[in-house]
């Protein structure tokens, strides 16, 4: 197996997606290739990492400002699309 | 060498109860899969937009969108996939609006794979999180990923960060499993390659932190 044809795989392996003829190809080149065993460990490394920064939180806050937002336009959009209002007794 | 492991998933069951109360007009369980999922939708919109006011109007725009077309969930998919859908058109509406001068589309593609080939083949630090306070880490990977073009970005956030299979994803972005494959391997190595410049392992070397 080439560098070429592990990073072709490195996806699959680092999401455990393929069969184990395959995956032990893979874990053979690894034996042997340091650069391709440095990158797919870094390439787990990235995606613990952005995993689990909690980048992007929704301060609690402006969550209960978006919610109350949000239930008051839908509710908006209930009233205008339910039943026509009853009708008015004539005077 | 260890795998990702998939999120835990709630129970779709219950979903669905509060998908079929709020198609009956029940605003309150419209209401429990907006705190079910607002955190979520945020967090997707903010990956795309790179702008938290925009991120803001598409966790309202999307949830509104949602009930008003509930009629139209046809349960093929779960609500959430559903809800994701509409919540990247919206991202990437107000994206298309704020770059007029770029074309931001998730068919965008990079001609050839030389973009994502390993350059740095330094190992990282064992902590590389560690090495900065979480106000710089948070700072460094914000950087790093505004650098992604947003179809890859769109689909690294749906896949590696949101915890959605490559089937889900596929469904969510309407691509195909291999495009999304070939796009999230890019995503994957273009962030490591940017990120070992931060987190490369120091000990012996010749710079400072």
């Amino acid at each position: 197996m080439t560098c070429s044809e592990f990073l072709k795989e490195l996806t699959d392996y680092l999401d455990g997606a393929m069969d184990a003829q395959t995956k032990a190809e893979l874990e053979d080149h690894l034996q042997w290739c340091h650069n391709c065993y440095v990158v797919c460990n870094t390439t787990k490394m990235t995606i613990e990492i952005y995993r689990e920064s909690h980048l992007y939180e929704l301060p609690d806050e402006l969550r209960g400002r978006l919610r109350t937002a949000i239930v008051s336009k839908c509710k908006g959009h209930a009233a205008v699309t339910s039943a026509k209002p009853p009708a008015r007794s004539p005077k | 060498m260890g795998t990702i492991q998939p999120k835990v998933e709630e129970p779709a069951s219950d979903e669905l109860k509060l998908v079929h109360a709020a198609k009956a007009g029940d605003i309150s369980a419209f209401e429990e899969l907006v705190k079910r999922y607002d955190r979520n939708v945020f967090r997707i919109a903010q990956h795309i937009t790179q702008n938290r006011e925009d991120a803001e109007d598409v966790v309202q725009d999307a949830f509104l969108k949602a009930y008003q077309n509930l009629a139209n969930f046809q349960e093929q998919s779960k609500f959430y996939t559903w809800l994701v859908r509409i919540a990247v058109n919206e991202a990437l509406m107000r994206l298309r609006r704020r770059r007029p001068e770029r074309m931001v589309s998730l068919d965008e593609d990079v001609k050839t794979e030389e973009d994502s080939m390993p350059r740095e083949v330094a190992d990282w630090a064992p902590n590389p999180e560690q090495l900065y306070s979480q106000g710089e880490l948070k700072e460094i990977l914000s950087k790093t990923i505004q650098g992604l073009p947003p179809s890859f970005r769109t689909v690294f956030v749906l896949r590696d960060v949101e915890g959605l299979s490559t089937e889900e994803t596929a469904d969510a972005l309407d691509l195909s499993i291999p495009a999304v494959k070939s796009r999230l391997l890019r995503a994957r190595l273009q962030l490591r390659e940017r990120l070992s410049k931060y987190f490369k392992n120091r000990v012996g070397g010749d710079g400072k932190k």
